[in-house]
């Protein structure tokens, strides 16, 4: 399986990004996304920032995409957009139908993960279009992924989550500007404070979710590691790894030992545990609530009574 | 609340239409007699994101519907639209088949696959984008026109009044924006809290925060209401506890503890009625397949009024003081805001 370093979903300030991603470079990931997805006012990097950036990986081996904002809004949200898809220098993600209708009939694209393909009619429908990858909805379990999978057009490639704080909910409104008082428009980029998110914690102590702007994403750290055996005979031919501010490098490692079957999946766990920022989570891939995990050893997402419903 | 007005002859062109919710056939019934243009229902399945016990319709519930609402020169839509699951997403395109059959004047879909499906089985059946859809700009609405020739679009509750109006025009779709209910705060079709916490959600299930996840227990420190074992909120005597939609919770963010997402609160857009007919928007959309048909009858007959006083005299229309007060004894937490419409609430 590949290993696939996905788009950064937190605003760092512009060194540390491209410091990040000069790290990067020397990682065993095949594919990186680059781009900003979240947030049209993050401004750290421009495009030619990002293009250098993916010029460099590119160099060094690595397939380059580009990802597409998951929400617009504005005409200067589509602009942004049609500048991505028009780069004219690496493939795209496409995370919006207006971004899927300006790839369309131009060439191979990827089918993002906000793009809410649930069963192989859909995927039909966007390989038609010219999607020669997928990546498979958060909440899709092993199950449903292998359904998909079976029924799907002969030669695309599939895609999952497999690290990372899960992207669960978009929305127009700008929660970290909330939490701060401000508004959207007048945010201070407050978001460039929190290089993980900002911690949401149930009134009994749990960790539960972590504000990023205007994306929420799960507290809990989901981590597929365990599964990966699963994960292939399900169809998943790339793991995507979600960026965090720390030891990025060590997870892609840990993955990369136990996608070649050098780690067996308990001694992976072991090995990933230390790079953990919070506790692991498993349970959509199982059917379950997200928030759930089955990962033997993990601490539980809230005290162990709050877990399971 | 039992009165039934009469309605007045159709105006302007410009008259919106009104789109109202029936979870049950009282509440088409109610939805019909009190002015509704359409009125939207689902299946009793999971196909529709209303899929609650108790709700939605049978077939012979649809056919007698039908025709009631046809005697009475108002339209039924059907709501498919959840996201085909996996394994049985063939089920939706028979749901397709089944609305068609029937004869419904359009359906409501948010899945690409199953308009494509649509599309190509039943050329006649009139298409509209569902909001679960998250089309959020003209050119994504333009897609699902160009491929599958849908008629009418609903705009996710996610963009302002200037924004929405670039959207109406710069497409030929209808498009047809949430007046008043429950107010989403998540992008819809792009949330998967509810899924987290309790393997449920909109997308995959056909509902937020299920009633089978709730529990509700008294502890030394308040009234405590949780989602999958999740703590939302804990009330006090002061309180009014709500239901635990896990967006309207009150968490901890820093030690500081409140609604971090949203306060309880109703969208409600009466006041924005004539900025809305003057864009050119087609139909204003009433929240509340789960509501009760009482909810539905005074919204439906306060709506009514307030869309033939804005098409009759746009420049004086005013909102009634009954109007507001009507509306805020069926609005969640007795509050309402004008949402994302007004851009400093993002």
């Amino acid at each position: 399986m590949k290993l696939a370093l996905g788009p950064l979903l937190y605003y760092w300030p512009r060194d540390t990004v491209i410091a990040f991603y000069r790290e990067a470079a020397g990682w065993p990931v095949d594919t990186v996304y680059l781009g900003e997805t979240v947030c049209s006012r993050r401004r750290e990097l421009k495009l030619a920032d990002w293009l250098a950036i993916g010029e460099a990986l590119a160099a060094a081996g690595k397939e380059v995409v580009l990802s597409t904002y998951e929400l617009i809004e504005s005409d200067a949200d589509l602009r942004a957009m049609h500048s991505v898809v028009d780069n004219g220098a690496f493939r795209v993600e496409a995370n919006d139908m207006a971004a899927v209708r300006a790839l369309a009939d131009k060439g191979p694209f990827v089918a993002g993960p906000f793009l809410n393909v649930y069963n192989a009619g859909t995927l039909s429908l966007l390989a038609g279009l010219g999607a020669t990858r997928w990546v498979a909805p958060v909440e899709l379990s092993r199950d449903g992924l292998a359904a998909v999978v079976a029924d799907a057009p002969a030669g695309i490639e599939t895609e999952i989550f497999a690290y990372g704080r899960l992207p669960l909910a978009v929305s127009a409104r700008c929660f970290t500007a909330r939490y701060n008082n401000l508004t959207k428009d007048h945010c201070e980029f407050r978001c460039i404070e929190h290089p993980d998110g900002l911690a949401l914690d149930t009134q009994d102590g749990g960790h539960f979710l972590v504000l990023n702007g205007t994306q929420t994403q799960s507290a809990s750290v989901q981590s597929l590691v365990t599964v990966l055996a699963g994960a292939k005979a399900a169809g998943a031919g790339l793991l995507r790894i979600s960026p965090q501010s720390r030891a990025t490098g060590e997870v892609v490692a840990v993955f990369r030992d136990a996608a070649s079957g050098a780690l067996a999946p308990a001694e992976a766990a072991v090995r990933l545990a230390p790079h953990l920022p919070a506790a692991a989570c498993d349970g959509y891939w199982h059917g379950k609530p997200g928030l759930v995990s089955e990962w033997d050893g993990i601490r539980e997402l809230v005290t162990e009574s709050e877990a399971t419903p | 609340m039992d009165q039934v007005i009469t309605l007045p002859q159709p105006v302007a062109a410009a008259r919106m239409k009104l789109v109202c919710p029936a979870g049950t056939p009282p509440a088409l019934k109610v939805a019909v007699d009190n002015g509704a243009d359409d009125v939207y229902l689902g299946f009793r399945d999971e196909t529709n994101a209303r899929n609650f016990a108790g709700l939605n319709f049978d077939d012979k519930a649809i056919r007698e519907s039908l025709a009631y609402a046809h005697r009475k020169g108002a339209q039924v839509l059907v709501a498919l639209n959840t996201y085909p699951q996996p394994a049985t997403w063939r089920k939706w395109q028979a749901a397709v088949d089944r609305a068609a059959d029937l004869g419904v004047d359009a359906i409501i879909v948010a899945d690409a696959g199953l308009l494509a499906y649509a599309a190509k089985t039943h050329p006649q059946l009139r298409l509209h984008l569902s909001v679960q859809g998250s089309a959020t700009s003209h050119e994504a609405i333009n897609f699902y026109h160009e491929r599958f020739g849908i008629r009418r679009a609903v705009l996710p509750r996610v963009l302002s009044v200037e924004q929405a109006e670039k959207v109406v025009a710069r497409t030929p779709v209808e498009i047809e924006v949430f007046g008043f209910g429950s107010l989403s705060i998540m992008v819809e079709g792009r949330c998967a809290l509810s899924s987290y916490a309790t393997g449920e959600s909109p997308n995959t299930h056909g509902g937020c925060s299920p009633a089978k996840a709730v529990r509700w227990q008294q502890s030394p420190r308040g009234l405590e209401s949780r989602l999958g074992g999740v703590l939302i909120d804990r009330f006090g005597e002061q309180d009014h506890p709500g239901y635990p939609t896990l967006c309207r919770g009150r968490f901890v963010v820093n030690g500081d503890t409140y609604y971090p997402f949203e306060e309880p609160t109703s969208l409600n857009t009466l006041e924005l009625l004539p900025r809305l007919q003057a864009m050119g928007v087609k139909a204003i959309k009433i929240e509340g397949r789960q509501r009760s048909p009482v909810y539905v009858e005074t919204v439906t007959r306060v709506w009514r009024a307030a869309l033939e006083e804005c098409a009759r005299d746009p420049q004086r229309f005013r909102v009634k003081p009954a109007w507001q007060e009507a509306l805020a004894g069926i609005s969640e937490g007795r509050q309402c805001t004008l949402g994302a419409y007004h851009r400093p609430w993002k």
